[in-house]
């Protein structure tokens, strides 16, 4: 019995997303929240025939009912960049609805595992813990910010220039924040191993990190990623959901590096410092956030790399903290 | 190696629908086509972590290059319906985008396999074999007028009123077309064992037949059914690429019955009488439809549903016959 809510339904990712997990057999209920159009989304996507139920709630008053007993909640909602936006530009409107969004979970179903989406996730997962905080209702181990797609993209960009590699078995670790060069690839760790040119570790690399903007500008105003984006949430949630079931899985998030303060040193050590945040990889478990897997062997243009991303992401971080207690 | 080309990628059953096939690891190739916003689909699609890759076609002048090579066009292109609409309304706009698409993959993959969800169905699959005829390279086993939504419908509907079914082993044949009474599901044929009232089979069958109205209802003017349909129409895709792949599979499916003469006789005999086309369940090869699989017998409520369908069916099919046949060349 698993309870997945989608707070943001309605939208470019929410739609997909809940054609994704109406799919997935170990769902079992199907909250599926926005403002507007929620209704029409749920009735297309309740005519599929697995045995999940779905449920809609629209507006404001029913968010509460929409959290009600979910064990996952997924945040897409908020407004995608259009070309020559960052992240950061998203961040005024964004930090509003993530906020208001966790208070409800916080009050409605405090012990939910929750991945958010919105971005920028680098400052809207520090506003998320600052709200539970201030709720009192706090675990490090359940609050997820969702980077799986970097880790698909990084797959994907290795397979088109190599392309006798087969992308869906290829993992790379993706280490950092969720933007620009906080995007950290751990190409020399990438299991199996390959071998790059310099020149072309620094393509991918930067590759990966702006494949947001090459979607961005492809969609040239007509949005962001949504399908590789529900895909990828999709993703996290099933591992989650399997997590849950006993499975031993791996799935990189950025996380409060307190969910394993142990397991975080070896990344502090690379360059996450005293951030409170950093995507790793992590193994879940039905508590969440089970270990962070340590990381070793890195090249000296990742160490670099992992430097540079940290001073961004403290920023970041330090925008979403600020701007919860000053609210 | 399998490839696929989705006409009207960008639209709202297209952009999930390129998801759902780029997903599918045994396809190879996905093209998609539009005539506005297919790079920014093609885009985002080709960053999802499987091997298949994706190309963008944008407008009419790349159609041709869409459709080259392809084993399998996917046709959702055209306008959904808004509320109070019927199928039949979307007619004129959506029967002249049908007839552009085919018209191509006539003269660049004749040899490829058509599944076209543009509504009305019903009309939309005949303009399809009078355009593939009139060019000479109609085959009735490579063309199908995709109705799997109705199927999922049925299955889905049941277990909504009969919670202790699992709504994905249940299969439940649905004949006829793709509109209202057109639908017809055969209850009684359920693969599980039903028990259900003469009302309850009523209203099933009632809510199956107008399960697209509910969404656009639903939508209020937002659209049709999009995520359901993109479902449905990955399903049917799947189908047809893993009889390709040579596996036998059954798919319920809006078909030419010439595609196997001596199979359509039951279901002639059933009520489709001397009609061109109706949906049945048919098993699929590398040839496409390689046999219609045979029913069994019905309940009178569902023969004389057959033959209510059939009726409608038929001023359908005819609309779309006279639709290329009145059109210039």
């Amino acid at each position: 019995m698993v309870s997945v809510a989608i707070l943001g339904a309605a939208g470019g990712i929410g739609q997909p997303l809940s054609l994704l997990l109406k799919l997935n057999t170990a769902v079992t209920r199907l909250s599926l929240y926005d403002l507007i159009n929620v209704p029409g989304v749920a009735a297309d996507v309740s005519h599929i025939n697995t045995d999940s139920a779905v449920e809609y709630y629209i507006g404001q008053d029913q968010l509460n009912a929409a959290l009600e007993g979910i064990d996952i909640v997924i945040i897409p909602a908020g407004v995608p960049r259009r070309p020559g936006m960052t992240r950061d530009d998203l961040f005024n409107i964004n930090a509003s609805i993530v906020r208001g969004l966790v208070e409800a979970i916080a009050e409605s179903c405090p012990h939910a595992i929750i991945g958010v989406i919105s971005n920028p996730v680098n400052s809207t997962v520090p506003i998320a813990a600052e709200v539970l905080k201030e709720k009192g209702v706090y675990d490090p181990k359940r609050l997820f910010g969702i980077t799986t797609l970097d880790v698909v993209r990084a797959s994907r960009f290795i397979r088109d220039i190599r392309p006798e590699i087969d992308t869906t078995t290829l993992r790379v670790p993706v280490v950092g924040g969720h933007s620009g060069n906080t995007i950290v690839p751990l190409i020399s760790l990438a299991e199996p191993k390959i071998e790059l040119s310099q020149k072309e570790t620094e393509d991918v690399t930067h590759r990966i990190q702006f494949g947001g903007d090459e979607v961005v500008k492809a969609k040239d105003g007509a949005g962001s990623a949504t399908l590789s984006m529900a895909c990828a949430a999709a993703r996290f949630a099933d591992s989650v959901i399997r997590s849950f079931g006993g499975a031993a899985v791996i799935e990189p998030a950025f996380v409060p590096l307190a969910a394993d303060s142990s397991g975080a040193e070896s990344i502090r050590k690379l360059g996450a410092g005293d951030l409170e945040f950093f995507a790793v990889p992590v193994l879940l478990g039905k508590e969440g956030t089970s270990k962070i897997l340590p990381i070793a062997g890195v090249s000296a243009y990742e160490a670099g790399a992992i430097k540079t991303a940290a001073a961004e992401l403290k920023k970041n971080i330090d925008k979403g903290v600020h701007y919860t207690k000053n609210s | 190696m399998v490839s696929v080309a989705i006409l009207g990628a960008a639209g709202g059953i297209g952009q999930p629908l390129s998801l759902l096939l780029k997903l599918n690891t045994n396809v190879t190739k996905l093209n998609l086509y539009d005539i506005v916003n297919v790079p920014g689909v093609a885009k985002d699609v080709s960053h999802v972590a499987t091997n298949s890759e994706v190309t963008s076609y944008l407008g009419p002048a790349q159609l041709a290059a869409a459709v080259t090579d392809i084993d399998l066009a996917i046709i959702p292109a055209g306008v959904p319906r808004k509320p109070g609409m019927t199928r039949d309304d979307l007619f004129k706009i959506n029967a002249s985008i049908v007839k552009g698409l085919v018209e191509a993959i006539a003269e660049n993959s004749p040899k490829a396999f058509i599944g076209i969800i543009s509504n009305p169905v019903n009309s939309t699959v005949p303009i399809a074999a009078e355009v593939l005829k009139a060019k000479g390279v109609y085959d009735p086993k490579r063309l199908f007028g995709v109705t799997t939504l109705d199927v999922v419908r049925a299955s889905r509907f049941v277990r909504d009123i009969r919670p202790e079914i699992d709504s994905a082993g249940l299969r439940v044949p649905v004949v006829g077309g793709h509109s209202g009474n057109t639908i017809v599901p055969l209850l009684s044929l359920a693969s599980t064992k039903v028990d259900l009232s003469q009302k309850e089979v009523e209203e099933l069958t009632h809510r199956i037949q107008f399960g697209g109205d509910e969404v656009v209802q639903a939508k209020d003017g937002a659209g049709s059914a999009t995520l359901s349909m993109a479902y449905a129409g990955s399903r049917f895709a799947d189908s047809i690429i893993r009889a390709l792949n040579g596996e036998t599979v059954v798919e319920p499916t809006f078909i030419p019955l010439e595609a196997d003469a001596e199979g359509a006789k039951e279901i002639r005999a059933l009520g489709a009488g001397d009609l061109e086309f109706f949906a049945v369940p048919v098993e699929l090869g590398r040839e496409g439809t390689k046999r219609i699989v045979p029913l069994g017998s019905v309940t009178e409520f569902e023969s004389a549903a057959i033959k209510v369908a059939a009726e409608a069916l038929a001023s359908n099919i005819a609309t779309g016959v006279n639709f290329v046949k009145s059109s210039s060349a």
